[in-house]
């Protein structure tokens, strides 16, 4: 299965990882009319912790739901980057929050940092670093259009927060860009 | 969503979400639960949408309860569902087995957990397979659904509405966390276009009316409270006045009949998905998650060569116990992946008669098996 694209986002509990699972799963089936699933690391925690938030997208339905070695790993935390770097390819993105994980320079996979967390500080809410980042992945990976992606943020945050999700994700997209990272 | 509640068209959605909104398209009005993780969802959704096409959801003090509730708003015409998982399946048990009696149309659904016991509550397991089957006291017959997707759930939601509702029999709808908590794309038809199986009501006016008297198919029609309908019900045997009578004689003929009006009724109910079968050696059996997994293990067997094929159980019960059998004239080995210690493998076993063998390949649970585990059976069934 050649066109099968496997996300893995993590960090820890709180900082909206499920959400942006959701969030992209959400735009590929929903916006793209593609196929996708989603899984979770489902624990007690609801803050604090590692967690992990798994998106396979298809062109087919999918039949193993599961994610082995990502083409694409999103980490938001040291403790979730630790745990989750032994399984990347030598091909895998890896994007990174520059100021919650130091990456580890023997790794495998292909490493860029950004900014989400100041991206979110400057905007003024911490909250929608997750945002940010979906923003910057999108830009990143080109695996999602831009038109899906932000449909489904819009259908996924409180209507109040609308407009601001949506600055969240244009400043990550550009944060990309301006990093040369957009594809 | 339109102003009476409906909702169709494509979602992202949960095994649990998709599982309620199945409910609420088949036409059910009333739940009744106590909530329990990995089911929480389905109680979370429902008291969310139940008032918003005119339902009631109560949450209960308890499982026992709950399914108390659920046997009452089925005699005063509701469909009505409660949703758990293994601890709180236990505690139902008893009134589910009051509800075969009584024959209650109503959907149970456990969404398992690895157990014995509390277990591991938040991770996956398929232990409850014959605690379904033979969980409540008593000789009796009952229907099972398993599901391996949430578009799954929400259909086979419908189906377990439809198939309590044509046997008067309560359906449990035998998930996974797996599932529950996967979301995946679901289709939601138009309701108007979605088959529903309405009540039986009796066909007689009421001073002819009794309520035990079955149809030819052996199920009989159901009078609902308040509808003028003189009836009276009880756990203890009892005869076509609903009325009990304590001999053999009336036991002999109750219990046949809640028994046949499933068994003799097998192809009716009985679903399965089949693959590869024809021309196979070797045939994987399993359900719900477990047959997903199974999935990838039969393609990299194909890929090597080895003729494998899948036997997936959509009706856990009534047993497919003349497919299975059919299939093991065949073939060499049935290999059961399933998320427990044996279960589903002794009908397997039961079925194949000796005709083939039949390996189990179990995970204790709390995770789903690494495909490699069943590869590996494939593979050594063939050497």
């Amino acid at each position: 299965m050649a066109d099968k694209y496997e996300i893995r986002l993590c960090g820890y509990g709180g900082q909206g990882i499920i959400l942006a699972g959701f969030i992209i799963g959400q735009a590929a089936t929903v916006y793209e009319h593609r196929h996708a699933v989603f899984t979770q690391d489902y624990g007690p925690e609801a803050r604090g912790g590692a967690c992990r938030a798994d998106v396979i997208i298809s062109g087919d339905p999918v039949l193993y739901p599961y994610v082995d070695t990502p083409a694409v790993l999103v980490a938001m935390s040291q403790e979730a980057y630790g745990k989750y770097i032994p399984r990347v390819r030598k091909d895998t993105l890896v994007i990174y929050d520059e100021d919650l994980v130091k990456p580890d320079l023997d790794a495998k996979g292909r490493m860029l940092s950004m900014p989400a967390r100041k991206i979110a500080l400057a905007i003024g809410r911490i909250a929608v670093a997750n945002v940010v980042m979906l923003g910057f992945f999108t830009a990143a990976t080109k695996a999602l259009s831009t038109d899906a992606v932000k449909q489904s943020i819009l259908t996924a945050v409180p209507k109040a927060t609308g407009k601001l999700n949506m600055s969240a994700f244009e400043e990550g997209y550009a944060a990309a860009m301006k990093l040369g990272a957009g594809r | 969503m339109s102003s009476n509640g409906q909702v169709s068209g494509e979602f992202f959605l949960s095994g649990d979400e998709a599982c309620a909104e199945g409910a609420l398209a088949a036409g059910c009005r009333f739940f009744a639960g106590y909530p329990i993780t990995p089911a929480t969802e389905i109680a979370e959704h429902m008291s969310e949408r139940l008032p918003e096409v005119g339902g009631t959801y109560i949450q209960m003090e308890d499982e026992l309860a709950s399914m108390a509730a659920v046997l009452g708003a089925a005699w005063g015409g509701a469909k009505a569902m409660t949703a758990t998982s293994g601890p709180g399946f236990s505690l139902m048990m008893e009134n589910i087995g009051l509800g075969v009696m009584l024959e209650t149309p109503c959907v149970v659904v456990d969404i398992q957990r690895a157990g014995p016991s509390t277990g591991l509550p938040t991770l996956t397991g398929q232990g409850d397979m014959m605690q379904a089957r033979w969980g409540s006291h008593g000789p009796y017959s009952i229907i099972a659904l398993s599901p391996s997707s949430p578009q799954e759930i929400f259909d086979l939601t419908i189906k377990a509405f439809n198939l309590s509702e044509k046997y008067r029999v309560p359906v449990l709808l035998m998930s996974e966390e797996a599932i529950g908590h996967m979301y995946e794309k679901v289709m939601i038809p138009p309701w108007e276009k979605i088959e529903v199986y309405p009540r039986r009501k009796p066909k007689v006016p009421p001073q002819e009316y009794l309520p035990f008297v079955p149809d030819d198919d052996m199920v009989p029609p159901m009078a609902i409270a308040g509808e003028g309908f003189k009836f009276h019900v009880t756990g203890l045997t009892h005869d076509e006045r609903g009325y009990p009578v304590m001999t053999p004689e009336a036991q002999d003929k109750l219990v046949r009949r809640l028994v046949d009006k499933i068994e003799k009724n097998r192809a009716d109910i009985i679903e399965v998905e089949e693959n590869g079968i024809d021309g196979a050696e070797v045939v994987v059996c399993s359900y719900g998650i477990s047959a997903r997994v199974s999935a990838i293990a039969i393609e990299k067997a194909r890929a090597s060569g080895i003729r494998v094929g899948l036997l997936r159980l959509i009706t856990a019960w009534p047993f497919p116990t003349e497919r299975v059998r059919e299939v093991a004239r065949n073939i060499k080995t049935f290999i059961v992946p399933e998320i427990n210690y044996g279960q589903m493998v002794f009908e397997v076993e039961r079925a194949a008669a000796g005709r083939a063998e039949t390996v189990l390949v179990p995970h204790m649970g709390g995770a789903v098996h690494d495909p490699q585990t069943i590869l590996d059976a494939i593979k050594q069934a063939v050497k």
